[in-house]
């Protein structure tokens, strides 16, 4: 009986087994190690944290191949990478690295203004970020088999992430009220193929799994993201850019299981030492935004 | 008849969806006292080292042992790992079942895959074949003990166990829509 690799199916069916979960980002085999052993589900190997990248400015590309081996040689859980928006060479690149999920990330600079990857051709699946609905299915149109929602990377402010979670769900609440014969008109306003809206409608979520991302950094805001309603989070810079990064973590993973218990919430956010310092995103000048990249 | 599914990270409204559709009340698992009274539990796939990590935090560990030392549970993939008596690796298991497995056993993410298996013990088992999704799979290496091969690949290689009331499965029903394997688990239960 014929074996088949690399169907949508086990694409998505990795997200799946991700859910109720924390995926981390690291910089080093070390960072990597204490993530695992925090209770972290998979890390996402890169050089520069986002809050890194966002002081140091430049263009911020695919992390080098040696350190991401390294990491992927340090842990058990499954290691995710960064490639350019529209980047397919960094992703084929990722690919034959054999990482277990590209993130085509608007948190590096982007490489196409107009098309992201083409990431059916692709046997290794990938995640995307987006702000809205239509974005999402955009993305999973063109091949992605998890979505995360974007927030703003790198302010340990989860204001964006809230929005944009906000957004996401409430446009598939919205979507389920509609009769048959508007979807296509739905379909065309928040410009997303017909198929994936009539699917979304039917299921009553996305077909594929979606993560919160971008501004996570306390258990409160990781159980806050549950509650709205995603599968899981991503926690950028919130864990290494803070004073305690091995319980921050653990906390962090302990409250995106027990969301819904505010005497666990309570336990585990005591005594977790510093946060990272945080940047408000009113502060930041429309320009220096990350989310609105990608489209 | 109330089946419980482990609810602290992982795949576990897959299987709720499903003991749901099969008229049966499933339950979320996430501490100790939300296994009393339960017939059976899941243990869903997942992250079996977050898993086992949460589940020692919360102290879940021996009221586990305890349950499977008279009731009935089943786990996928992760869940199947956790059941083990030996996951060649330092890790939190629950070591019920004889068998030694081993984590990731095709490789890594691009090695997952989905296949059609002989199932002859599953209703319709003769004349259907059971569609299997692998994702990152373990392998059960051996069944040692009160432990016995329930299905192989074609090529020998052991992909589900099962002693007693203890059901071990390297793949993931859970992703499909074939119920006959939640059924199969069901009778065990009773």
């Amino acid at each position: 009986m014929e074996q088949q690799i690399a169907t949508f199916n086990v694409k998505k069916g990795l997200a799946q087994m991700l859910k109720g979960g924390v995926i981390m980002d690291v910089v080093t085999a070390d960072h990597a190690k204490i993530a695992e052993d925090a209770g972290a589900v998979a890390v996402m190997a890169l050089e520069r944290v986002p809050a890194d990248i966002r002081a140091d400015g430049g263009v911020a590309r695919m992390s080098d191949p040696e350190l991401i081996m390294k990491i992927m040689e340090s842990v058990s859980i499954p290691v995710m990478a960064k490639c350019r928006i529209g980047h397919f060479v960094e992703a084929q690149i990722l690919e034959s690295l054999g990482v277990d999920y590209i993130d085509e990330s608007e948190v590096l600079t982007p490489a196409d203004e107009a098309n992201h990857i083409f990431k059916h051709d692709f046997k290794v699946p990938f995640v995307c970020g987006c702000r809205n609905l239509g974005e999402a299915l955009r993305r999973i149109g063109e091949g992605a088999a998890m979505i995360r929602t974007k927030g703003e990377a790198g302010t340990g402010d989860v204001v964006e992430a809230v929005r944009h979670a906000r957004t996401v769900l409430g446009e598939i609440r919205k979507l389920q009220t509609l009769p048959e014969e508007e979807l296509m008109a739905f379909s065309k306003e928040i410009g997303a193929p017909y198929e994936l809206v009539k699917e979304t409608r039917d299921l009553g979520r996305m077909p594929v799994v979606n993560f919160a991302a971008g501004g996570i950094a306390t258990p409160a805001d990781a159980a806050l993201m549950m509650q709205l309603g995603v599968d899981g989070v991503f926690v950028g810079s919130g864990i290494f850019k803070s004073g305690d990064p091995a319980k921050r973590a653990n906390a962090i993973v302990k409250a995106t299981t027990h969301y819904n218990d505010p005497a666990i919430l309570a336990e585990v956010s005591r005594n977790l030492g510093e946060p990272m310092v945080g940047r408000q995103i009113s502060s930041i000048p429309d320009g220096d935004l990350i989310a609105t990249r990608g489209w | 008849m109330e089946i419980g599914v482990l609810a602290l990270q992982g795949d576990f409204i897959e299987h709720i969806t499903i003991l749901e559709s099969l008229g049966v009340t499933a339950r979320l698992v996430k501490l100790p006292r939300h296994l009393e009274g339960l017939n059976g539990l899941i243990i869903p796939g997942g992250e079996s080292t977050t898993i086992g990590k949460l589940a020692t935090a919360y102290h879940l560990m021996a009221p586990l042992r305890e349950f499977g030392k008279t009731q009935a549970i089943w786990g996928t993939c992760a869940g199947a790992i956790l059941l083990s008596k030996d996951a060649q690796r330092d890790q939190p298991l629950l070591e019920l079942m004889d068998i030694r497995v081993e984590r990731n056993a095709f490789g890594r993410q691009v090695a997952s895959f989905e296949t059609d298996l002989q199932a002859p013990f599953l209703k319709d088992g003769d004349e259907r074949l059971y569609h299997a999704v692998f994702i990152r799979a373990p392998l059960i290496k051996s069944v040692n003990g009160g432990a016995e091969t329930l299905l192989a690949l074609p090529d020998g290689r052991i992909v589900a166990a099962q002693q007693g009331r203890l059901l071990a499965t390297s793949f993931h029903p859970e992703l499909t829509g074939d119920t006959r394997f939640h059924q199969y688990f069901l009778e065990l239960a009773k």
